[in-house]
């Protein structure tokens, strides 16, 4: 147990420490100060911008931004549905993997475009190394880099900036932030023993005799990434489980590093924005309580073990189903939370074999999306919450609504409301059909409260363009393909449009100067404030579902049935 | 009438106009109204008691049929009594809900029926054809009458002199306290502004403009809230109330998928009879139950009388607003723009010193200027008797015997002349220095010494004589009203700043400024630089609230956020402001900002504390309608059953609103902190408040219900 708790306690450690350091040079970047990539870096970004025809000093509006990210969107998905509809005929191709059905190829493109990277498919077995590295790889990049480049056009609209240029956001949020922490982090995985081949899967002859195949491929650029880019989608089916893709304790370290840095780390850029340090770390310390609050719930969870099998065998066994006996029950719990809370969606061990405890912690993470939250994206929900936090407390001091000296309208309300809106929409109505028809449409493997579980979360890790699942269902049926595609797509674009629409109308406000009576939204009260209303318009939402789910099944379970 | 006395730490309680109604029969109307706003048309205004208002007819329908939307497995008359008492509840949740809207639109009536009756009105006299005159009210003039005015009678309206020549106090509109001179023919000399003052001589003047009663009139039907549109921070509230309703519609309506999915499994795993309880559960009055619990109700039924009530609050201060949009306003507001005479000091100056010159005494100038001001009956003149008495000068002269000379615009002095023959004279210095080279005397030097003096210190020199000889200069003085100061300080700890206009030197504004402890002051000012004040302000994104009532005030009044023109002012300057005093006490602009702060605060608390309300609810209603689930162990309230939770919570639900209909028409106490202690203070009583009180009610409701 104390090592578990140790292995949490330094993880977290080495979070806080990052978070300043990365989130000022996220701030640096995007802000057009000069960093220290800037030599290599310049000459290559210019020639893209001539290449692509972007003028880099164009200032773009709110729509014109939301515009640019859904042309480019749609236009990467269609080159990537291509690419793997016609990877029979393209290179790299060393097993002769062919065409997957319309319904998985447009499920998986939707997925990796959109951040999100759930799979209803085997990688190994499914897709070619030029799809998983040119195709999905590409997509890794360019969808972490959209989110990114949404974040801080938020944050610039909030803080009374113009939003920027999206191609200009893009092509920095590749070059200077997600190319290099790659390159560096897949070498040092390369060097705790991840494959980077284009070799073709190995046939073995074990001692028994038998044949064992052996899949392999160029796996740690595609790792680092992974994490990074909070994409989640595992070049193996088993993900960060396998030992290709995450071999040791080391490797896990680096991955469960990279997967939560850039979504900490943006909310100290937002104070570098804001030439506001003191409300960045106090954001910050507020979803950290409730991060590690959940790590709790879920490692208590996991630490105490499942009553029925301790009680059946008569032992005192942490719950060690699913999980990988390299990592063990803390290493998975902490991993758990944190692939849910950053939308990261990669998984080391198995979700489905959680304790109701970690099931309880992960889907409230997938509710929330805001305990760190995606790429970008995380950030700029917590805002999102704010502002609500201002509109509904603010008056409470006899002013009517702002924030950052701006008010709070009509046009802003029904942006955020919108927000709130479409994520229960996304989750709750699909769950409720699929659950409808238990065995036509949802294929659910593990009946009862563990079902709604199990439905619910693949619904709300899509909406919220997770990616991780409880796996145990048939989730690559036409249903499940087309149901979590539109909930992707609605929760990944809706929110995107409104935010940006938000920003932008924020940021052509006129700012009224503060004084004594003005609501200051730095303030610890504040900022407690703010956490009560997440938790009441955030959770309360879906109480239901998690009295039914996972809080159903944990009394269950306690009372030894 | 100017009632520039009235002291500005008077309290609030005592300006208040407490409308005379008879208590019985608004809470009759408003009853009756109740159920008027029952019609569709009326009620989808508000969607979230639209909603409960649909909750109640679906509910009604499956008391009549419980097996409406599906068998039901429960004993049927049961099932029958449980959606009946639901329907109930819900139906007085709405009537509630429409009760205070009714009750606040009631008080708003009866304040308008007040207004119309104790509304003051001038006399004036027209000038009949056959040039008799005749008494009316100012509010009969029409444009094109002619009227007569004399010394000291109010002009009742817009006008031309056509004939006669006299002093105007026009201190009303432009700030300056020296009267200005009207004589008919020129441009600017021969227009008089109502509620000006005719200090000395008599005009007759063609009235220009049809007196404000019209105005005034429309004003009070917006008070009255017939016609009320919502304030831009209502309308975004609603929208966020509305989407919150519908998160929760979605929550509540898949909710049977999910219920019947765990009942199938419960029925194999644990019989039918867990699966029939869980299920029923999920029926629909429950389902409708759960929804009305967790919408806002609260602030939902009591948003709009909220509105009202800042308004009629407004009103109670004799104030009219056109629109809740202005006293929303109010609570914004950054930067007061206040004149300097009549809001700041008295309109008029007080002697506050005599300085004998020529080898007098102070006792000999007190003496002097008392004599020269035995007629006087101006402000002015009685503060310099005042001042005298202090002395102990004692008056010995009969003044049947004595003749007061009256102040005109010529002569710039007044005086007495004494049964002895002598002539006490007062005056502007450079008029009685005429007045004694007239007589032949001569000026002493110190005489220019005591002017300069009085001049350094802001205030106004009067020369006192006696036939050819100076005695002294009075030290005339405004003098800031009493406990400004204090009121500016609350101010500035709520961030609003002040800034002071006077058409005053700078000397003279910076004495005052200081005085009376405004944050800024522009001196010299022109009604022109007003505006340019408003607007410097305006462009570094502030809220500028500013008082006026002359024409020349009207394009600042119509450029601030919000313009509070006096009733005594002209017909421009009302139809620029967006409110009315009807009293026409510059300083009500204060009170004013606490208003509209008040309205805010009690909206944002009572949304917070809806809000909140939400957990105890959901701790009520969930674990006690799933306890099938085995989840029964989050009852933390320990609640009987699951009827008894929803009947509780409902009924919980229900009361709050007339519970909380005193504090939504009252208002939160305001006090006078910065906005931090203000949202600590608030998120305590009404956030934490909020979490916890529903908790005890709703478990105290669940001891006494009769349910097992």
């Amino acid at each position: 147990m104390g090592q578990g708790l140790l292995q949490i306690g330094l993880t977290l450690c080495i979070v806080i420490a990052i978070t300043p350091v990365l989130g000022r040079y996220i701030a640096r970047v995007f802000l057009g100060e000069r960093t220290i990539l800037d030599r290599v870096m310049n000459p290559i970004e210019r020639s893209v911008y001539v290449i692509s025809g972007v003028r880099p000093k164009d200032e773009m509006t709110g729509w014109q931004y939301i515009r640019a990210i859904l042309y480019t969107n749609l236009f990467m998905g269609i080159l990537v549905y291509s690419l793997i509809y016609f990877q029979r005929l393209l290179p790299w191709n060393p097993n002769g993997l062919g065409v997957p059905s319309w319904d998985i190829v447009l499920h998986t493109v939707i997925s990796f475009v959109t951040n999100t990277d759930q799979q209803h498919y085997a990688g190994e077995t499914t897709l070619s190394y030029f799809s998983q590295v040119a195709a999905l790889g590409f997509l890794m990049f360019t969808s972490a880099a959209t989110g990114l480049a949404v974040g801080i056009a938020f944050i610039r609209g909030l803080t009374g900036r113009k939003l920027g240029n999206f191609y200009v956001d893009l092509t920095r949020g590749i070059t200077r932030i997600l190319l290099p922490i790659s390159v560096i982090g897949a070498i040092a995985l390369v060097l705790l023993g991840v494959p980077q081949t284009i070799g073709e899967t190995l046939t073995i002859t074990t001692l028994e005799g038998g044949t064992q195949y052996i899949a392999r491929g160029p796996v740690a650029s595609f790792e680092m990434i992974k994490m990074l880019g909070e994409n989640g989608g595992g070049f193996f089916a088993a993900n960060s489980a396998h030992p290709f893709e995450n071999p040791n304790g080391l490797t896990n370290l680096i991955e469960t590093i990279a997967m939560i840095a850039i979504p900490a780390a943006m909310i100290y850029t937002y104070g570098v924005f804001a030439k506001n340090i003191k409300q960045a770390w106090l954001l910050f310390w507020m979803v950290f309580i409730v991060f590690v609050i959940l790590v709790w719930v879920a490692a208590g969870g996991e630490l105490q073990g499942n009553p029925l099998v301790n009680g059946t065998l008569g032992i005192e066994q942490p719950n060690l189903e699913g999980k990988e006996v390299r990592f063990g029950w803390a290493e998975t719990a902490l991993w758990a939370v944190m692939t849910t809370a950053t939308m990261c969606g990669a998984v080391n061990g198995m979700h489905d074999s959680l304790m109701p405890q970690g099931l309880f912690a992960t889907l409230f993470n997938l509710f929330l999306q805001i305990i760190w939250g995606g790429q970008g994206t995380g950030t700029a929900y917590l805002f999102i919450y704010l502002i609500l936090t201002v509109f509904l407390t603010g008056l409470m001091v006899g002013r009517t609504p702002e924030i950052f000296g701006r008010k709070i309208e009509k046009r802003e309300i029904v942006l955020a409301s919108l927000i709130l809106l479409i994520h229960p929409i996304v989750v709750l109505i699909p769950s409720a059909i699929a659950l409808a028809y238990p065995f036509s449409l949802s294929g659910i493997s593990n009946p009862s409260f563990h079902g709604i579980s199990q439905v619910v979360y693949e619904y709300a890790s899509a909406s919220a363009n997770n990616g991780s699942g409880l796996e145990g269902l048939t989730d690559n049926s036409l249903w499940w393909n087309l149901s979590t595609s539109l909930s992707i797509l609605t929760g990944r674009y809706v929110p995107i449009i409104a935010m940006l629409l938000l920003a932008d109308s924020m940021s052509r406000k006129q700012t009224v100067p503060q004084t004594p009576g003005t609501l200051k939204t730095d303030s610890l009260i504040f900022t407690t404030v703010t956490a009560g209303i997440v938790l009441i318009l955030g959770v309360l939402t879906f109480f239901p579902v998690l009295a039914l789910g996972p809080i159903a099944e944990g009394f269950k379970l306690a009372s030894g049935s | 009438m100017r009632s520039p006395s009235r002291l500005p730490h008077e309290t609030r309680d005592s300006r208040q106009r407490t409308p005379k109604t008879d208590m019985r029969g608004l809470y009759q109307r408003a009853i009756k109204e109740s159920f008027v706003k029952l019609h569709p048309k009326i009620a989808v205004r508000n969607p979230v008691m639209f909603i409960v208002w649909v909750g109640t007819i679906v509910t009604f329908l499956v008391t009549l049929n419980p097996n409406l939307f599906g068998t039901v497995q429960a004993n049927i008359n049961q099932q029958r009594l449980l959606n009946g008492l639901i329907t109930l509840i819900l139906f007085f949740t709405v009537l509630f809900a429409n009760f205070a809207e009714a009750v606040a639109e009631g008080r708003g009536k009866a304040q308008a029926d007040s207004l119309k009756a104790t509304r003051s009105d001038t006399i004036a006299w027209k000038v009949l054809p056959n040039g008799s005159l005749e008494k009316i009210g100012s509010t009969q003039l029409r444009r094109g009458d002619v009227i007569k005015v004399v010394a000291n009678d109010m002009i009742p309206g817009d006008g031309e002199v056509i004939q006669g020549i006299g002093s105007v106090d026009e201190s009303a509109i432009t700030g300056e306290s020296a009267p200005v001179l009207k004589q008919p023919g020129t441009d600017i000399a021969s227009s008089v502004t109502g509620g000006t003052r005719l200090l000395s001589d008599e005009l007759i003047i063609r009235i220009t403009a049809d007196p404000g009663q019209g105005f005034i009139d429309r004003m009070i039907s917006l008070v009255e809230g017939a016609e009320r549109s919502k304030t831009p921070n209502e309308i975004a509230l609603t929208v966020l109330l509305a989407v919150l309703t519908q998160v929760f519609l979605i929550v509540v309506a898949t909710m049977p998928s999910f219920v019947n999915y765990i009942a199938n499994f419960i029925s194999t795993a644990f019989g039918a009879e867990a699966a029939n309880s869980l299920r029923a559960g999920a029926s629909i009055a429950i389902l409708i139950s759960l929804l009305v619990a967790l919408i806002p109700t609260t602030i939902g039924g009591l948003l709009s009388a909220i509105g009202i009530a800042g308004m009629d609050r407004v009103a109670q201060f004799n104030v009219i607003a056109t629109s809740g949009r202005a006293v929303e306003a109010c609570g914004d507001i950054n930067s007061l723009v206040l004149d300097k005479t009549g809001t700041i000091t008295f309109g008029n100056r007080m002697a506050d010193e005599f300085i004998p010159v020529n080898s007098y005494t102070v006792e000999d100038v007190a003496r002097i200027a008392k004599l020269a001001s035995l007629f006087d009956e101006t402000p002015e003149g009685k503060s310099i008797v005042k001042l005298a008495e202090k002395y102990k000068i004692l008056a010995d002269v009969n003044l049947n015997q004595a003749e007061g000379v009256e102040f005109s615009a010529k002569t710039r002095m007044s005086g007495t002349n004494l049964p002895n023959g002598k002539q006490v004279r007062k005056g502007a210095v450079d008029a009685i220095k005429g007045f004694i080279r007239s007589r032949g005397g001569s000026i002493p030097s110190d005489v220019d010494v005591a002017y300069e003096r009085v001049s350094l210190l802001g205030g106004t020199p009067l020369a006192v004589c006696q036939d050819n000889e100076i005695f002294g200069v009075i030290y005339l003085k405004d003098i800031v009203k009493s406990g400004l100061r204090e009121r500016f300080e609350q101010l500035r700890r709520m961030g609003v700043k002040t800034i002071m206009l006077t058409g005053d030197n700078h000397i003279t504004a910076s004495v005052i400024a200081q005085e009376a402890g405004v944050d800024d002051f522009i001196a010299e000012a022109t009604p022109e630089d007003k505006i340019d004040v408003i607007r410097n302000e305006q462009s570094q994104g502030k809220l500028v609230a500013m008082t006026g009532d002359g024409t020349n005030d009207a394009p600042a009044l119509a450029q601030a956020n919000v313009g509070l023109a006096m009733n005594s002012g002209t017909q421009a300057a009302k139809e620029a402001a967006n409110m009315v005093d009807l009293d026409s006490d510059p300083t009500k602009l204060i009170d004013l900002v606490t208003i509209g702060k008040q309205l805010l605060i009690t909206r944002g608390a009572l949304t917070t504390f809806s809000i909140a309300n939400d957990i105890a609810k959901y701790f009520a209603i969930l674990p006690t309608i799933f306890g099938a689930a085995g989840i029964g162990a989050l009852n933390i309230m320990g609640l009987k059953s699951a009827q008894s939770a929803i009947i509780s919570a409902l009924i919980y639900n229900a009361l709050i609103i007339p519970a909380l209909i005193p504090l939504a028409l009252q208002g939160v106490k305001f006090r006078s902190l910065t906005a931090d202690q203000l949202l600590r203070r608030n998120i305590f009583i009404y956030g934490l408040g909020g979490i916890i009180a529903p908790f005890i009610a709703i478990k105290l409701i669940d001891v006494i219900l009769p349910f097992s």
